[in-house]
């Protein structure tokens, strides 16, 4: 670039750059049929932004001029390529010309999108670089910003995305949206690349975070995206479940970030914006015949977020929403919640027989808030020394911090036995990544 | 009786051989085919990408769990092959689930890469 253009332009260009770069790149990836040179062309497509429209001004529909632009910068460097002749045969549209092009990338830019997002969360590829494919790609997260959020090196996330991006070229995972028949799984892998995504934000301690990217507000962007593309059931159902939760974020840790237990949070604390919208898309996913997993624990939370005072609760109809999941997708994770549920309804011996009876089968024994619930139980049964074992047992299992002070707090005053309404374990405030059990099943 | 002959790499030693000499093996590996040819022992010869390319595809509960990689447990040895023509990993995933014997193990998908990847130019391993 030769000049500078004036900083007004600039700044528009900057705007235009933050809202079509993402919907440029689908598109590019479609017409070249690789990732890598689609993003050398919309890097090209934006230099030669800056040094023409300080000229000839902003075209009337920059999204398609950039389109076309950067197919063409493309066609020239193969053409300038050594193997020019085997580059250009693998073009996807080797034929169409530059208007074609344009006029048909302001009509696909949608299904482009989608396109991106079911190639980024293709099952072939590894769980980690799904993720970090789907937040480079689609979130425009630069590499870093994908290291920091996992607090992993910036080179792994770098390799892991290389390792991606060459696994499609040379699989030839095609770069398209999924048929009827395969939708429903291909969804599924989406939507636990998105959830696994907010889960990985709403678990970060605070403290350390300030300077994490926000993962839960890029998974609620991603997750809006895909209910504005594809309004799928449980689509709404993953996007109600994240607003729920995170409608109770400010309440969930206090000043110190330690763990607040959901029956002890402040209520006034929780956003009422989110619950509102949260519940009314759990209500219109419902309101289809067939919900899934997703849906079902939004209900769940949407449960929860209706109780202005903990001892409102519905534990009837939780324990019920438990009982559809648990037919749906069996799982440990979700009996443990079910049965702090019954334990809130029933009594703690209710509770305590549940979670004995998952520990019997040997299937949560190094899950630490299995033992944390026992201990809570037993606690409220009087029968001190077999809390205090449990407590320690989930302690040994533990390593984030809050968790930590929680379970020593626990341990210090169980000496007065006390006898007060049951408490609601941790479980209850953590679907979270364990969720539906789908994650840890990954790659079993 | 036919027999399939197959070639175990170890990938990071063929990566940080030079250039030429694998050239060279590529060259020979042409030439060792024409010669099988001739002597009509050849039925098919192919080179695989390398394993980061793989796929396995499991049959789970009626459901088919696909994952990146080569994850065929140590118990699981090579019981057979299908050489298929698919128009991408898509397909050849859907083929690969119905291959009937998959519910004793597992299915790789490879792609099979032709020598031209390594060599940049030439004629592919194949007969």
């Amino acid at each position: 670039m030769t000049q500078t253009p004036d900083p007004r332009l600039r700044a528009e260009i900057e705007t235009i750059y933050q809202s079509e770069s993402r919907l440029v790149l689908a598109t590019l990836i479609r017409l070249l049929g690789d990732f890598e040179r689609a993003e050398e062309a919309l890097q090209d497509a934006f230099a030669t932004a800056l040094a023409q429209w300080p000229q000839h001004g902003v075209p009337d529909k920059p999204r398609a001029w950039l389109v076309s632009t950067g197919r063409f910068k493309a066609i020239d460097r193969m053409r300038r390529s050594r193997r020019h002749d085997t580059l250009l045969a693998q073009l996807p549209e080797a034929t169409s010309s530059a208007d074609d092009v344009e006029v048909r990338a302001d009509e696909a830019v949608e299904d482009d999108r989608l396109r991106l997002i079911f190639t980024c969360c293709h099952p072939a590829l590894d769980g980690d670089a799904q993720v970090a494919l789907t937040l480079r790609e689609v979130c425009a997260l630069t590499t870093e910003e994908v290291a920091s959020a996992f607090l992993v090196k910036p080179a792994t996330v770098a390799q892991r995305i290389v390792r991606a991006k060459r696994k499609i070229r040379d699989a030839r995972i095609p770069y398209e949206v999924p048929g009827r028949h395969e939708l429903p799984e291909r969804l599924d892998a989406v939507l636990r690349v998105v959830y696994l995504v907010y889960n990985e934000g709403y678990s970060a301690t605070s403290g350390a975070e300030l300077v994490r990217v926000d993962l839960c507000a890029e998974a609620i962007r991603l997750g809006r995206l895909l209910q504005h593309l594809l309004p799928d059931t449980e689509v709404t159902g993953l996007l109600a479940l994240m607003l729920l939760q995170s409608s109770r974020r400010a309440a969930r840790t206090d000043a110190a970030g330690n763990l607040v237990r959901l029956e002890d949070q402040d209520r006034g604390m929780w956003d009422a914006g989110l619950i509102e919208e949260g519940s009314r898309l759990v209500t219109h996913a419902f309101a289809s015949n067939h919900v899934g997993t997703y849906s079902l624990q939004a209900a769940i939370a949407a449960t929860h977020a209706a109780a202005a005072k903990a001892q409102d609760t519905d534990w009837h109809r939780i324990i019920g929403l438990y009982d559809v999941l648990l037919r749906l997708e069996p799982s440990p994770v979700i009996e443990l919640n079910r049965a702090v549920a019954v334990a809130m309804r029933d009594g703690p011996m209710a509770g305590l027989a549940l979670v004995d009876a998952v520990l019997a089968r040997d299937e949560l024994n190094d899950y630490h808030l299995a033992h944390a619930a026992r201990a809570e139980f037993c606690r409220h049964l009087g029968r001190v020394d077999e809390a205090r074992t449990a407590y320690r047992r989930a302690l040994a299992l533990t390593r984030q911090t809050p968790e930590r002070r929680f379970l020593e707090q626990r341990l210090a005053q169980l000496h007065p036995v006390q006898r007060e309404v049951v408490s609601n374990s941790v479980a209850a405030e953590r679907p979270s990544r364990e969720g539906t059990g789908r994650s840890a099943k990954r790659r079993t | 009786m036919k027999y399939l002959c197959m070639i175990y790499v170890d990938e990071a030693r063929l990566a940080d051989a030079p250039a030429d000499h694998v050239a060279t093996v590529e060259g020979a590996c042409l030439e060792f085919a024409d010669t099988l040819q001739k002597d009509g022992h050849l039925v098919a010869s192919e080179r695989l990408a390398p394993v980061q390319a793989a796929t396995t595809v499991r049959h789970r509960n009626g459901h088919l769990a696909i994952t990146d990689g080569p994850f065929a447990e140590t118990k699981e040895q090579l019981g057979g092959f299908y050489l298929i023509e698919a128009r991408d990993l898509n397909e050849a995933i859907r083929i690969a689930g119905a291959i009937p014997p998959g519910e004793f193990g597992c299915i790789e998908v490879r792609p099979v890469a032709p020598l031209t990847v390594l060599s940049g130019g030439g004629d592919s391993c194949v007969t």
